[in-house]
């Protein structure tokens, strides 16, 4: 089965060569078919159907009309419950649109549901929500793989093409990672570019929606849609927003690429290594200088991260207490009984595990030791990068250091499963956009990504060295 | 002034501080834009934000902080170019985000300097150390529902300045008299409405008790009190509660204390193991607040003249007392209705003390008679010059004057109109004074002889006499001089 591109639908949807309905209708049936993977928390055929009417009778143009998108569950959607797979959030029903999601249906894209995560964004496989795992579409019979994660049911909407292009969210590498994981294109841009307003935070100085689609041009129609300032989100950048894909550009000849030396690191599967050197040799070959640079904090960029993520969550997730909306016990005799019972029932292990976390390095006496001494480590990482980019317009590294790993494989070992990050957390923690692209195979014929980070707003050019790593691959 | 307080043993201090929470009048929130209108239906001012729906973000009101910049200048205090919001973190129903967005380590508004002035013409300053931002909670309601708490958003995300006094404070009248203060500055600045009923005004009290000149004692805190008189009374409480049990051997516990107001009592609400560790840390949904120095300028150079401004202007202008003037610009309202008053007519700013007399003696107790105040005074200033012109200029006396004012607050008339239909002019024609004086010796011979013979205070009988048959509207200076004239010339 061959995958139609967004780019190539646009066209035939124009060309009357498909209708809006007969499009949707194919995504609709492979939906339906592949219902065992456990892609969507919420999908409803009725909702889909009443999308499509009623943009048959709209006659205005708008740039996605009729394509059918996936959005991960994080975002509030007034059409559709939202519950960041919390059952603290079970039944939770917004009565307002979020910034990125209010875009893609002002420009006439059809949402086929929401997609499942790792509980409130927190975890690498999809495997903390509380509606269950979602399996990578490429696990072989028996031997189911996890997508990755937090946005594994995104990631694995689009490798199992139940839609044309999904929403993510990246905090600190939950859009690359699991698009690694499942062979497709997904990028998080750079801190600021897109609003945060409406998707429930996790960590609100490392949060960002992204894109995850077929290839990158794709990506790169699919990100100017969601992207833009918003005076709702004071961390919201205003800067203008190029045409990404009208301005995409293959040639790479005179660019330097920077491949920082920290990112080889011992018991990386040697596929990994391989397939990095192999893009570097491609992009060699296209006239790119190779520019060998340092980032001499990455090694402290993981445990800065488990410290500020926890510690903004622990604050962000106090929110829900049984008070006002979502989840309330049953069990309560006192309002101290009300939180304890609302919020031990309602959250799950990992979440409570980070708000753990996150509460100790907030507390006294540990402030300094722990956060206060993180957020100078985050200026430091930041720094690196900023001196890295003085040499080079853009980085190139591998996405994760494994490819899909057996779902459930590392769910008793968090340590274990917080190194998937350790490549795509430095670029969250500096405020980089980044992108991972499918780049060959380990030896069990699983997809593995290389992640291209670049200057902070340049997408431009983080789309451009992504086109051409993906058109020398294919 | 003796500042100490006897104890069974020995004399203490009170050494206090203050914390003021005064909300900032602006009709958006710090946060959103719902209302902060007082008194409307429990939850009709809520928005997603004030409820700390998934996915909201605050947004920083501007209004709210030129609001506290300009409070910041009008204690003299200096302007941070950079501020950060931090939350506060804790649990409480009427806490919706689990946090309060507050100013921690960089507030917007450093140390500064409030003066008070003392009824003895003294005055002593009151160090700020700082002024900061930050959301009001919501309000739990206890007293609805016999087995359930109700919670009321309305008042949830409405700025608050925080204003932290140094314990420069020695007794509870200074402490009574430096928040008068404080509200008199902010309602001049029109960036606190001052009003403490409706709670947009109220303090936390830090009180220890020491011998002179030893260290600072332990202290304990009193929270959310919202009246001067509470203000006081629980001073006086704690400390005589703190002295007896110094006095007989004890130790202060470091404790959060609630006020009683029915019974005037304080009693701990928590103690320092079990005090809340409120995690501050910058809140990551807000950049840090920065103010040029131009913008700075701007907000200083539309600030309204102040009241220490005022009163040395009143002292210089108008040669009035310290006390006078202080109590004239004590309220804005005040000070506007003297100035109105007083440039109604040219001629008045030369009897200024008779127009502060009119306003903060008779004009004050007709309108507490009557449950009102200057905003909402029957008597215009305007009216009231011209009454006091009538008395300056002689037509009618102080006396009747005080007749004609209570006709004015009740009718609604000017002074004029009155004076006019009932004839109250004051007599000043020689000659009908002189008739009347006679009429009054002629009537009375064995008074006159006991005058003459030195009893000189029967002079009262005779001017008094002379007043009731003219209706007290004779001159009283003339038909003094007059009858000591026709006396006189007796002997």
């Amino acid at each position: 089965m061959s995958k139609l591109s967004l780019k190539q639908t646009l066209k035939d949807l124009d060309t009357k060569k498909i209708s809006i309905r007969e499009l949707n209708q194919d995504y609709l049936k492979r939906i339906k078919e592949k219902d065992n993977l456990n892609v969507f928390i919420h999908f409803s055929e009725e909702n889909v159907l009443k999308q499509i009417d009623n943009l048959e009778k709209d006659d205005s143009a708008k740039k996605l009309k009729g394509i059918p998108i996936a959005i991960k569950d994080l975002f509030c959607t007034k059409s559709m419950p939202t519950t960041a797979a919390s059952k603290i959030l079970e039944n939770f029903n917004p009565t307002y649109e979020s910034f990125v999601t209010q875009k893609l249906l002002d420009e006439g894209s059809i949402f086929v549901g929401k997609t499942n995560l790792d509980e409130f964004a927190m975890g690498s496989a999809t495997n903390t929500s509380f509606f269950g795992n979602t399996i990578n579409p490429l696990s072989k019979e028996n031997e189911p793989l996890a997508p990755g994660g937090s946005s594994g049911g995104s990631a694995a909407a689009v490798a199992a093409d139940l839609c044309l292009g999904a929403t993510g969210t990246d905090t600190g590498g939950s859009i690359r990672q699991p698009a690694s994981f499942c062979g497709v294109v997904g990028i998080k841009p750079t801190y600021g570019l897109c609003s945060r307003w409406g998707i429930a935070a996790f960590a609100s100085s490392l949060d960002q929606a992204g894109i995850f689609s077929h290839n990158v041009e794709d990506a790169s129609i699919l990100l100017q849609s969601i992207a833009g300032f918003d005076q709702r989100d004071s961390t919201s950048a205003k800067v203008d927003i190029p045409n990404y894909f009208e301005n995409l550009d293959d040639d790479l000849n005179g660019k330097t690429v920077g491949i920082p030396k920290e990112y080889s690191i011992d018991g990386t599967p040697m596929e990994i290594s391989q397939i990095w050197e192999d893009a570097i040799k491609v992009l060699e070959k296209k006239g790119v200088k190779i520019k060998n640079i340092t980032l001499p904090h990455t090694k402290y960029a993981l445990p800065t991260y488990y410290i500020i993520a926890p510690a903004e969550a622990s604050s962000n997730l106090a929110r829900y207490d049984g008070v006002k909306y979502g989840f309330r016990s049953d069990e309560i005799n006192s309002l101290d009984e009300m939180y304890e019972n609302t919020r031990a029932q309602g959250f799950g292990r990992e979440v409570k595990r980070r708000i753990l976390i996150g509460t100790y390095v907030l507390s006294a006496g540990y402030y300094d030791a722990y956060y206060l001494k993180a957020q100078k480590v985050r200026k430091l990482i930041a720094d690196d990068f900023n001196r890295a980019f003085k040499e080079c317009d853009f980085i190139v590294t591998p996405t994760a250091p494994s490819a899909a790993f057996p779902l459930n494989e590392k769910q008793n070992d968090p340590i274990k499963m917080y190194l998937n990050d350790v490549f795509t957390v430095p670029a969250s923690l500096a405020g980089l956009p980044g992108i991972s692209i499918p780049f060959g195979e380990d030896k069990n014929n699983l997809p593995l990504g290389i992640q291209i980070l670049g200057k902070h707003f340049d997408e431009q050019q983080v789309f451009n060295a992504a086109l051409s790593l993906e058109r020398s691959y294919e | 002034m003796n500042d100490l307080i006897k104890g069974e043993k020995h004399d203490w201090e009170m050494v206090i501080g203050l914390e003021i929470h005064a909300q900032v009048k602006s009709n958006s929130k710090l946060f959103s834009s719902s209302s902060t209108k007082f008194g409307s239906s429990p939850n009709s001012q809520v928005s997603l934000v004030d409820a700390a729906m998934p996915g909201m973000l605050p947004v920083i009101n501007k209004y709210c902080v030129e609001q506290a910049v300009k409070t910041g200048v009008g204690l003299n205090a200096k302007i941070n170019n950079y501020s950060v919001f931090d939350r506060k973190n804790y649990f409480y129903a009427d806490l919706p985000q689990g946090y309060q967005i507050s100013q921690y380590k960089y507030p917007i508004v450093g140390e500064g300097i409030v003066t008070i002035d003392f009824k003895d013409g003294k005055s002593k300053d009151i160090r700020i150390v700082r002024l900061h931002l930050e959301q009001d909670a919501g309000k739990s309601l206890h007293d609805q529902n016999p087995s359930k708490t109700y919670v009321d958003l309305n008042r949830s995300g409405v700025a608050l300045m925080e204003i932290v006094s140094e314990p420069d404070i020695r007794t509870p009248d200074e402490a009574g008299m430096y928040i008068s203060k404080i509200r008199s500055i902010l309602m001049y600045l029109d960036t606190c409405d001052g009003n403490m009923q409706e709670g947009s005004l109220r303090a936390d009290v830090n009180i220890s008790v020491r011998k002179p000149g030893d260290e600072y004692g332990t202290r304990c805190e009193i929270k959310n009190l919202n009246s001067i008189k509470f203000i006081k009374q629980a001073i006086n409480y704690e400390a005589t509660r703190q002295i007896e049990i110094l006095e007989s051997g004890g130790s202060i516990e470091q404790n959060t204390m609630l006020f009683n107001t029915s019974t005037g009592k304080t009693r701990p609400m928590r103690n320092k193991e079990e005090a809340h560790d409120y995690r501050y840390f910058p809140d990551p949904d807000l950049l840090p607040l920065e103010i040029s120095q131009e913008e700075i300028g701007k907000i200083k150079s539309s600030i309204p003249e102040l009241p220490d401004e005022l009163k040395n202007k009143f002292i210089e202008t108008y040669r009035l007392s310290n006390y006078d003037a202080s109590v004239l610009t004590a309220e804005k309202q005040t000070s506007d209705y003297f100035n109105e008053t007083i440039n109604s007519d040219s001629e008045l700013p030369n009897h200024a003390k008779i127009v502060v007399n009119w306003i903060t003696s008779e004009l004050f107790s007709l309108l507490n008679k009557n449950n009102l105040d200057l905003n909402n005074s029957p008597v215009s200033p305007q009216n009231l010059g011209q009454l006091i012109k009538l008395i300056s200029t002689n037509e009618i006396s102080g006396k009747i004057a005080k007749d004609v004012l209570e006709d004015m607050f009740s009718s609604g008339k000017t002074a004029r109109q009155i004076v006019d239909e009932k004839g109250l002019q004051q007599v000043t024609d020689q000659g009908e004074i002189e008739k009347v004086i006679d009429e009054v010796i002629a009537e009375n011979p064995k008074m006159v002889e006991q005058y003459l013979a030195g009893k000189d205070k029967l002079l009262g009988f005779f001017v008094g006499q002379a007043m009731k048959l003219t209706k007290g509207k004779a001159n009283p200076k003339m038909l003094n001089e007059i009858l000591k004239q026709k006396l006189d010339k007796k002997n």
